[in-house]
C-alpha cells in the first residue's frame, strides 16, 4: 500500500531562506504524526507543502501515491485547521463548517444535515446558527475541526492546533484529538513546537532543525534515544554530557544524554549501588515547579540539571550534593552535533 | 510619614484639574464632546431643519416672495414632469458613476491591501491621494480642455484611426453630443476621475482587514480563486464598497458645477437648486429638491443593512 504522504528530496526556498532542505519522510495512512521543532525550523513549511499553499522547489510529493507537483489546494483531497482557525466572520457556524459541501454544490438539505453531524462530533451540537464572533477559543478550535473533517479528506493537516488555548483546554482537546484519530482511522499529520503535545499525542514524531529532518521515531525513541545534542536538548531538555566528561562517569567518550528525571541528588556521603554512575557539585539554583523540582547542580565545568519530586529533596543553594545515575540512563549519540 | 507611598499631591491649579478628570473620567468625556455637540446640534442639524421648513412654504407667483404658511404644494411641483426628469437624470448619473467607480476601484484596492508593500505602498496612496489635494476646479477644468473638440482625446483618436469610434460615441442618443466636453459622456467622465479615490480607500481599508488566512482556507475546502472570491473576498469588502458608494453617490447627486462646466445645457439636482435659489429666488423649492438626495440615501443605506452588507462590521 503507498504512503498517505511522501517527501522525495523536497526543498522549499524563500530567497536564501532553506525553509525546508531535502526533506525525504514517509507517513504511513492511519498515522497520527507530528512534525516538531523551533519557530522556523521548516515544520510549517512542510504542511504547507502538503497542503498545496507551497509547491516545492525541489523534489516530489506525493499523497496516496499520486503526484501532486502543481496541483493547487483547491484540488487536493487534504483538509487543513488552520493556526487561528480562520474561521469565516461573514458565516455562521452552520456556514463554516458546510462551506466545503456548498462549495462542491451538495444540496441544502445534504449540508444541514451533514454540518449537523460533524458538530455534534466536535461536541459543539445545535451551534449552526451561532456567529463565529460569540464563540469562545476552544469552541472555535471545535468548529474549525468540523469544517475540515465534514469534507472526509484523506490526511487531516493541524498546525499548532492547540496553541491559543489555555493548558486545561488543551489537555482535554489532545484527549479529544486522538480519540478522534482513532475513530476516523484518518491520517492526522500536526505541527507543534510543544514537545510535550508532539509527544502525549503521535504516533510518530519527527524533529525538524533548520529546515531538515533530523531525527524521527516513536515518541519513545526520540525522547529515550536521541541521535544528536539538538533533540536530546529540544525534547525535554535533557543534559548533554562532553565526551571526556561522560568517559569518567561510566559512559563512552562520545556526547551524552542523560534525562534530568532519572538523576537522583543525594548527599555526598550517599552510597552509589551497583550498576550506577554518580557525581559531586554544587547545587545553584532551585526551580520549584509544583510536583517536581528542577536543580542545576554544577560539576566541576559542567551544568547538570536533576529533576527529583517535589518532596524527595532537603537540597538547599550551595550546598554539595551526590548525583547518582543508573548508568543505562546515559545515551551515547552520533557525531558531535 | 517617614516613606510616603504616593508622590507628594501638587497644590498647582493644573495638578488638581488633572486630579480631578483623573477621578471622573465620565465629566471629562462629556467635556470633551460638548463643543462638536454643539457644533452638530446647532449648526449642521439646526440648518438641516431650517431647509427642511422652508421646503414645507411655498412661493408666491405674482409677489416672488415666500409665503411662510404650512404646504405640500411646494413638493406638488416638485413631482412635475421636468423636475421628476431633472431628478431621474441625477439619480441614472450618480447609479452609473457609483457602478463605474466600483469597478475600476476594486481591483486597485485588492492591489494595495494584498500585494503593495513598502514603497509601492507609499506610491499607492501618493497616487491615491494626490489628486485630491489639487484644487477641484481646476481638475474640471483641465478635463474640459483634454474632452475638447480641439482637445487631446480627439487628437489621439484621429491619430489612431478611431475617429469612427469617437464619432460613433458622440452620434449616439441623449449621451452622445457635439463635443465630448458637452455630453453626458464627458459629464460621467469627469465624475468617476474626480470620485475614484473616495471609492478605492474605503475598499482598500476593507480588504486589509480580510487575512490571507482566509483565503488560503477557502482554497483548502476546495474552492476555486473565483468561488474564494465571490463567497469570501467580495462579502467581505462590501462594507467597504457601501461606504465608498455612499461617497460616489452622494456627492454626484449634490454637484453643480461638473455638469455646468462639462455636459450639455440639462440639468442636475445640484444645478437645480442653484438656479432657483440664485436668480429664481425660490427657496421652497430648492430645499424641496435638496431634501431628494437625502431621502435617497436614505433609501440606500436601509436598502444596504437590509440585504447584510454591514453584518461583517
Amino acid at each position: 500500500m503507498s504512503q498517505a504522504v511522501r517527501f522525495e528530496n523536497v526543498s522549499r526556498r524563500f530567497g536564501e531562506v532553506r525553509a525546508a532542505d531535502h526533506v525525504t519522510l514517509d507517513i504511513a495512512p492511519g498515522e497520527f504524526f507530528a512534525m516538531l521543532g523551533p519557530s522556523g525550523s521548516g515544520k510549517t513549511t512542510c504542511l504547507r507543502l502538503i497542503a498545496g499553499f507551497e509547491q516545492p522547489d525541489e523534489g516530489h510529493i506525493e499523497i496516496f501515491g499520486q503526484r501532486v507537483d502543481g496541483v493547487p489546494p483547491y484540488k487536493r483531497d487534504v483538509n487543513t485547521v488552520f493556526q487561528d482557525y480562520a474561521l469565516f466572520p461573514h458565516m455562521t457556524v452552520g456556514e463554516n463548517v458546510a462551506y466545503g459541501l456548498m462549495i462542491k454544490g451538495a444540496g441544502q438539505a445534504e449540508r444541514e444535515a451533514k454540518a449537523k453531524d460533524a458538530l455534534a462530533m466536535v461536541k459543539l451540537p445545535g451551534y449552526e446558527v451561532r456567529r463565529t464572533s460569540q464563540l469562545s477559543g476552544g469552541q472555535r478550535q471545535r468548529v474549525a475541526l468540523a469544517r475540515a473533517l465534514v469534507n472526509g479528506p484523506k490526511v487531516l493537516l493541524l498546525d499548532e492546533p492547540l496553541g491559543a488555548l489555555d493548558l486545561k483546554l488543551r489537555e482535554q482537546m489532545q484527549e479529544e484529538l486522538k480519540t478522534l484519530q482513532k475513530d476516523l482511522g484518518i491520517t492526522f499529520v500536526f505541527v507543534t513546537h510543544d514537545q510535550g503535545e508532539a509527544l502525549s499525542m503521535a504516533n510518530r514524531v519527527a524533529i525538524f532543525n533548520e529546515g531538515r529532518i533530523v531525527q524521527v521515531g516513536s515518541p519513545e525513541d526520540v525522547y529515550e534515544r536521541p541521535q544528536s545534542r539538538f533533540v536530546a536538548d529540544f525534547v525535554g531538555s535533557s543534559n548533554v554530557l562532553p565526551p571526556a566528561f561522560a568517559a569518567a562517569h561510566g559512559g563512552v567518550a562520545r556526547w551524552t544524554s542523560l534525562r534530568p528525571e532519572r538523576i537522583g541528588v543525594g548527599s555526598v556521603s550517599e552510597q552509589v549501588p551497583d550498576g550506577f554512575a554518580s557525581a559531586d557539585g554544587t547545587v545553584t539554583s532551585i526551580n520549584y515547579q509544583g510536583p517536581v523540582t528542577r536543580l542545576a547542580v554544577m560539576v566541576g565545568e559542567v551544568r547538570i540539571m536533576a529533576e527529583v519530586p517535589a518532596s524527595a529533596t532537603t537540597a538547599r543553594l550551595g550546598d554539595g550534593v551526590r548525583l547518582v545515575w543508573p548508568k543505562p540512563a546515559m545515551r551515547a549519540m552520533d557525531g558531535d552535533a | 510619614m517617614s516613606a510616603a507611598s504616593t508622590r507628594p499631591l501638587g497644590d498647582g491649579v493644573l495638578t488638581r484639574i488633572s486630579d480631578y478628570f483623573f477621578a471622573n473620567p465620565k465629566t471629562f468625556t462629556l467635556l470633551l464632546l460638548i463643543p462638536p455637540l454643539l457644533w452638530i446640534g446647532i449648526v449642521y442639524v439646526g440648518s438641516l431643519f431650517a431647509l427642511l421648513l422652508q421646503s414645507f412654504y411655498s412661493l408666491d407667483d405674482f409677489s416672488g416672495l415666500v409665503v411662510r404658511e404650512f404646504t405640500l404644494s411646494t413638493y406638488a411641483q416638485l413631482l412635475e414632469e421636468a423636475n421628476i426628469q431633472v431628478i431621474l437624470r441625477t439619480l441614472t448619473m450618480a447609479a452609473l458613476v457609483t457602478i463605474a467607480c466600483a469597478i475600476i476601484a476594486f481591483p486597485i484596492a485588492y492591489y494595495a491591501a494584498r500585494y503593495a508593500r513598502g514603497w509601492t505602498k507609499a506610491l499607492f496612496y501618493l497616487a491615491v491621494m494626490m489628486p485630491l489635494w489639487s484644487s477641484y476646479l481646476v481638475k474640471v477644468y483641465a478635463w474640459k480642455l483634454i474632452l475638447a473638440k480641439e482637445g487631446i482625446l480627439t487628437w489621439m483618436a484621429s491619430s489612431l484611426h478611431l475617429m469612427w469610434l469617437l464619432d460613433g460615441m458622440l452620434a449616439l442618443p441623449i449621451i452622445g453630443g457635439p463635443s465630448l466636453s458637452f455630453s453626458y459622456i464627458g459629464t460621467f467622465l469627469v465624475f468617476v476621475y474626480i470620485w475614484i479615490p473616495f471609492m478605492i480607500l474605503p475598499i482598500q481599508a476593507a480588504l486589509e482587514r480580510v487575512p490571507a488566512a482566509y483565503l488560503e482556507a477557502s482554497a483548502d475546502l476546495g474552492a476555486e480563486p473565483r468561488q474564494t472570491f465571490w463567497t469570501v473576498i467580495f462579502p467581505l469588502a462590501l462594507p467597504g464598497i457601501v461606504a465608498g458608494s455612499i461617497f460616489t453617490f452622494s456627492l454626484t447627486l449634490g454637484d453643480y458645477i461638473i455638469p455646468q462646466i462639462v455636459g450639455n445645457s440639462r440639468l442636475m439636482i445640484g444645478q437645480a437648486v442653484y438656479t432657483l435659489q440664485g436668480t429664481a429666488g425660490n427657496i421652497p423649492l430648492a430645499a424641496a429638491f435638496t431634501v431628494v438626495p437625502m431621502l435617497i440615501m436614505a433609501v440606500y443605506l436601509w436598502v444596504a443593512k437590509r440585504m447584510g452588507a454591514f453584518d461583517v462590521l
